[in-house]
């Protein structure tokens, strides 16, 4: 798979599975379910810090930057606003002009607001950001995106935290024959054949969170997911066979009695 | 003077610096932003900014967090 990188934004990349670090019991677990699933992406959150608390520790202790580029997200943010707020501190918190936008419409679905977005969007890359948007299954949106700049997009398979998995792949597919930047499905997965077939559909990376964070193993989902990932990425680069009605047998006929 | 720190009243001795208070708060400067007054700091001036009575001051840092719960 170090044959197959995915570039984007000139930053290249080795695992098609990108990771969130939310929800999991403690930063121990955190970080060994991300090496688990060996992403070189991770995404984080960016909060006040606990003041009260000397003894607090940081999740950048856990999380090697040398060895992980950690991708900030705009989570919880409802406005335009917000989510140029915490994207700005997001980079004078760390490293990069990366991050994730969100600019979340609904707190029932957590479906993106994609007019927001594309507003929010356009901003930051006038002030140098970097954007990977967390948007809906919609390719025109996904083109508008692309179109402001955006070097990828990050189209929901399903909400946030829910495990559906893909409800809508022929408009991801649609996405992926549209736009020319890489597409990396987002949000929904439940279980590894998820994953492997948003990778199937030819998805240039899957980003999960709840489905690993939230299994009952969460390191041996993390692995399910690594395997689910490289496993849908070389059927995909490899050509699946064509869906037929009738059997077309596999043994030869020449030679029977 | 009095500063509020995450939303919390704080009094501290003048004159106080960013960088004093993130060590009072035993954080490093590396792993938070600061935003005072709604104006983000680049993290080279955490040194020589002072802050004054009545500062609103947020100190912020990356946490877990994914898809958002």
């Amino acid at each position: 798979m170090n044959q197959d990188p995915l570039i984007i934004a000139g930053r290249t990349f080795h695992s098609r599975l990108w990771v969130g670090t939310g929800k999991y019991q403690n930063f121990e677990e955190t970080r060994k379910a991300i090496e688990a699933s060996g992403a070189d992406v991770v995404t984080v959150a960016v909060r006040r810090v606990n003041i009260t608390d000397n003894k607090s520790e940081n999740l950048l202790d856990y999380l090697d930057p040398k060895k992980y580029t950690i991708l900030p997200n705009t989570a919880g943010c409802y406005t335009v606003e917000d989510a140029v707020r915490y994207s700005r501190l997001a980079r004078a918190a760390g490293v990069s002009d990366l991050v994730k936008l969100e600019v979340i419409g609904d707190e029932r679905t957590l479906f993106p607001d994609t007019a927001g977005l594309i507003e929010a969007a356009k901003i930051l890359i006038a002030e140098g950001f970097v954007v990977l948007p967390y948007t809906n299954d919609d390719p025109i949106v996904a083109k508008k995106l692309v179109d402001i700049g955006c070097p990828a997009v990050m189209p929901l398979a399903a909400p946030i935290g829910s495990g559906l998995g893909i409800r809508n792949p022929y408009n991801l597919k649609i996405i992926m024959e549209t736009v020319n930047v890489p597409v990396i499905v987002d949000a929904g997965v439940g279980t590894a054949s998820d994953a492997a077939l948003a990778m199937e559909y030819g998805a240039d990376a899957v980003l999960m969170n709840t489905a690993i964070a939230g299994a009952k193993d969460p390191l041996m989902m993390a692995t399910a997911m690594r395997y689910a990932v490289d496993a849908g990425r070389l059927a995909y680069r490899a050509g699946r066979i064509p869906r037929k009605l009738y059997a077309t047998a596999s043994s030869p006929i020449e030679g029977m009695l | 003077m009095n500063i509020v720190v995450n939303g919390e009243q704080r009094e501290a001795d003048e004159p106080l610096t960013v960088a004093q208070l993130l060590e009072t708060l035993h954080l490093r400067s590396e792993q938070v932003a600061v935003e005072i007054n709604l104006k983000i700091l680049d993290r080279g001036d955490f040194l020589n900014w002072n802050l004054h009575d009545g500062d609103k001051v947020e100190v912020l840092s990356f946490i877990g967090g994914g898809s958002p719960t």
